[in-house]
């Protein structure tokens, strides 16, 4: 029997000019802003989008280390505005999606943006078991509490007597705790901030872009449309305040990670849980050493022989 | 066992040899008897023997077992189907004994356990009766354990006496299948097949011998279909995986996580099903075509992102292993009810390939095409295959492993520009760079579901979208005009041409045989390429009165079965008609042939 054989694809590279990576110029907002956001005027969103290329400035990675994954809903708007590779997946699923490219690129740093229907609603499975798993990425969710970009309904993190066009009469459903979520799910990064406190928020995505495994950030970023003043309570210049996590707390104490997560609004903005457990990526990439070393120096097609010649 | 001849002198009080082509054996029991076991030990011997051989089974969805069977068909020359009558039945309960005896033809062997079976006075004329205390003879050969554990293999002792099976082959075989674990159940294994060998039969009238196989001196493999599709993909360059458990999936899916970290890949079991779809798709985004699979309402659940694929045009394999449905419907019966789902399965117009082996071999091969179709044409490809050839062992040629391995690992060389969805892309097909790619432009691409300009990037307008949607479906034509054109089985003209898909390929090419052997004007075409049809089809059509497709799904509100309704669709011949059934079991040849008697005169 005749089968097609394809030869490996290559890419067609044209004359591209070989640039040592010392001689190639770190990137700015220039290089690494596309289209203009599509959120409306105020939106919160818009500084984890700054805070996004400062990052990639900050910490001079290049274009193509990078890739950003959204799943849908307003803030999953954010690949269009990125000079890196980008995708914009289906409802909920960017998570997966973005698994998959973690675990067979890990050569990539992988971040994933979305907002709260997105993360613990239509989402809510894939959020715990990514988080279980300690899947290398970064997961920021834009929190506004509202579904914004269907023009307000109810989303899965609305305070109890929000009104919203599906709970005209106020929301009676208890919201996800984001952060009791991502505890208890197995997250072994887990952060708070908010899209109003710039320099905390930095702090915040570099400490999880350097974290090895899940980190998760909720942001609270306020829908200036359908949900005006939601985190009022947590900015100081509209008469809020902004409680910090304790100097004291023990970042790898669960128990501790979980009592914070409890406190009333505005709640309380850090890092709530870090530690280290082995990754998905590492589990895996053990498995393969363990499994290679028992058919070292074969090539692919001899490693088949050998289940081949078992079965003649 | 088609023509018996009577060779050398018989001995005296021993049972006449006749010399046969081929045997149908059926065994049916429980399922946790190992029936299975005797029938792979059949199957694979067969392999060994340069003969052909197929089986088929039937395995209860319950946990704890519950009445199983497997046939095996062994013949010198070509099989076509797992056979419509047993010459032999061996049988180890009563239920086993009234459910199977059907099956026997008239004058057929039934070999039972007489410890169970007490066999019906009134069958004793039309059948060979021949009883054997197995279960007690079983723990008498392993030292009176009280335990019946290994009447499988005593009955297997049994078998070889009755076909002059070779020995030394298949205790090498018992040998490989429990040798590695506790040495004592290599021993009790052995013990256990040489006491059934041993054992005179009493009452038998005829012991048989198999003429030398027709393909003495070639090497062959042995395995199932889903076996097959596994090694396929491995073969096919794939590295990385995700699925879900279900039936009858999980082989494949079990397979892949065994073998894939061998060769540097991953496979992930998923929370479930959406999310094994998509990562699947996310890591061939990564740049190396990635699989997942399922079977039943598990597609179901995969066709959101399947669209996704489509409308981004990221190439991903889903295999759907059929079984019987809609939603939990008969999960371990064979139909071939998704070709709907595989086809149209989708909101809006979302263009994907649909194939579908026909047989265990096919499915090794099939499953490298899709692979290659995948990557050619940066689509979804869905590999159909059915409770029929995931299950069923067959032996076919060793393949060149060497040749047909391949490499498709990412290059990430850096490029000047690069348009993921370029509408003036020379042949129409763009094929994504992997991330990790750097782009020169500093325009780097996105890959989304939005309906997009050739950037990736948003881009609504209705001309727009027409191009688009143009493009997504002209890379298909392109393939149908690339697709082999079918061969018919058969003479290129007559009466009927039958039309088949699938693991029905066998059982109507049988038909075929079967029925041009006594004179009449039958034909057969088989389809591979479910979506797109590959060209000229309706040449081959004219040539015939009757267009027939035989199908395993039901005949739908409008009388047609699915490959029918959509043959009608796209020929608008109304001489296509088609014959269907869901009664959760492969075609017999004589099915058909009824079938197509009703319809054609």
């Amino acid at each position: 029997m005749s089968t097609l054989i394809l030869p490996r694809t290559t890419n067609a590279p044209g004359d591209v000019p070989d640039l040592p990576d010392s001689e190639r110029k770190p990137l700015t907002k220039k290089e690494t802003a596309a289209d203009h956001p599509t959120w409306c005027p105020g939106c919160g969103d818009f500084s984890v989008l700054a805070l996004y290329y400062k990052l990639i400035e900050k910490h001079q990675r290049r274009h193509e280390d990078i890739c950003t994954v959204a799943g849908i809903g307003c803030s999953s708007r954010f690949p269009y505005f990125v000079q890196a590779h980008g995708v914009h997946f289906i409802h909920g699923r960017a998570l997966a999606f973005a698994t998959g490219v973690s675990l067979s690129r890990p050569d990539l740093h992988v971040f994933v943006f979305g907002g709260d229907g997105d993360a613990f609603s239509i989402g809510g499975n894939h959020f715990n078991h990514t988080a279980r798993k300690n899947v290398k990425l970064t997961y920021v969710v834009m929190d506004n509490h509202v579904y914004g970009l269907t023009k307000k309904q109810t989303s899965p993190t609305s305070p109890i007597g929000f009104k919203s066009k599906t709970d005209v009469w106020g929301s009676t459903d208890r919201p996800i705790n984001p952060m009791k979520q991502a505890i208890a799910a197995g997250a072994t990064f887990v952060a708070r901030s908010a899209a109003s406190n710039i320099p905390h928020l930095l702090k915040c995505m570099e400490a999880a872009m350097a974290h090895d495994g899940f980190s998760f950030i909720e942001c609270l970023s306020e829908c200036v449309e359908f949900y005006p003043g939601a985190f009022d309570g947590s900015i100081p210049r509209k008469g809020g305040v902004f409680p910090e996590v304790p100097a004291d707390h023990d970042v790898t104490d669960e128990y501790a990670a979980y009592k914070l997560s409890d406190a009333p609004a505005p709640g309380v903005f850090g890092i709530f849980y870090n530690v280290n457990r082995p990754t998905k990526n590492a589990n895996e990439a053990k498995i393969i050493a363990e499994n290679r070393t028992k058919v070292e120096g074969l090539a692919d097609w001899q490693i088949l022989k050998k289940n081949f010649d078992r079965m003649k | 066992m088609s023509d018996p001849t009577v060779a050398s002198t018989p001995v005296p009080n021993s049972p006449r040899v006749s010399q046969v082509s081929e045997a149908v054996i059926r065994i049916a029991g429980n399922s946790q008897d190992g029936i299975q076991a005797i029938g792979g030990f059949l199957a694979r011997l067969a392999g060994r023997s340069e003969q052909e051989v197929m089986t088929f089974m039937t395995i209860p969805a319950t946990i704890s077992g519950g009445p199983s069977i497997f046939q095996v068909r062994m013949s010198s020359g070509e099989v076509l189907s797992a056979g419509d009558e047993a010459d032999l039945l061996l049988c180890f309960y009563d239920h086993s004994y009234a459910s199977h005896i059907g099956s026997l033809k008239k004058g057929g062997i039934v070999l039972y356990d007489s410890d169970h079976v007490k066999p019906k006075e009134e069958l004793l004329t039309t059948y060979h009766h021949v009883g054997v205390p197995i279960s007690s003879l079983t723990v008498e050969a392993i030292g009176g354990t009280g335990r019946d554990k290994g009447k499988n293999i005593y009955a297997l002792g049994l078998l070889a006496r009755m076909f002059d099976l070779n020995v030394p082959k298949l205790t090498k075989l018992i040998d490989e299948r429990f040798g590695g674990k506790d040495p004592t159940v290599v021993q009790n294994a052995l013990a256990c097949f040489n006491s059934g060998y041993g054992h005179q039969v009493q009452g038998l009238l005829e012991s048989f011998q198999f003429h030398p196989g027709e393909h003495a001196g070639r090497s062959q493999v042995v395995m199932s279909g889903n076996e097959a599709l596994g090694y396929g993909i491995l073969a096919a360059g794939v590295r990385f995986g995700a699925g879900y458990p279900i039936t009858p999936w999980s082989d494949i899916m079990e397979l892949l996580r065994r073998e894939l970290p061998k060769y540097g890949g991953t496979f992930v079991q998923t929370e479930d099903e959406i999310a094994a779809v998509s990562m699947a798709i996310g890591a061939s985004y990564g740049g190396r075509v990635a699989v997942t699979g399922s079977s039943g309402p598990g597609i179901s659940l995969k066709t959101e992102a399947l669209g996704w694929a489509s409308m981004a045009e990221m190439p991903v394999v889903l295999i759907d292993v059929q079984r019987g449905g809609p939603s939990t419907g008969m999960p371990t019966s064979v139909e071939q009810s998704d070709l709907n789902i595989a086809v149209f399965g989708g909101h809006g117009d979302s263009p994907r390939v649909v194939l579908a082996p026909s047989s265990v071999e096919d499915c090794f091969y099939t499953a490298i095409e899709a692979v290659n179709i995948a990557r050619k044409y940066s689509v979804p490809v869905l590999l159909l295959t059915d409770q029929g050839i995931a299950t069923r062992i067959e032996a076919f040629p060793y393949p060149d492993l060497e040749k047909v391995c391949q490499d498709i690992s990412p290059d990430l060389t850096p490029v000047m520009d690069h348009k993921p969805y370029d509408l003036s892309a020379p042949d129409g097909i763009t094929r994504h760079v992997a991330p990790g790619t750097r782009i020169a432009s500093g325009k780097y691409p996105v890959v989304t579901g939005l309906e997009h300009n050739e950037l990736g990037h948003p881009g609504g307008s209705g001309k727009n979208h027409m191009d688009m949607n143009a493009k997504r479906r002209n890379k298909l034509r392109k393939l149908a005009e690339e697709l082999p054109v079918p061969q018919v089985y058969g003479a290129s003209e007559g009466h009927v041409l039958l039309v088949g898909w699938g693991s029905s390929k066998g059982p109507i090419e049988e038909a075929v045989k079967q029925s041009r052997k006594h004179g009449e004007a039958i034909s057969a075409l088989h389809l591979k390429h479910l979506n797109p049809l590959p060209n000229g089809l309706e040449k081959i059509f004219s040539g015939f009165t009757h267009v027939i497709v035989v199908e395993l799904n039901d005949e739908g509100l409008y009388g047609y079965g699915q490959l029918c309704t959509l043959l009608r669709a796209r020929y608008c011949d109304p001489r296509i008609r088609a014959v269907t059934k869901t009664d959760g079991l492969t075609w017999k040849v004589k099915e058909i042939l009824q079938h197509v008697l009703t319809l054609t005169k």
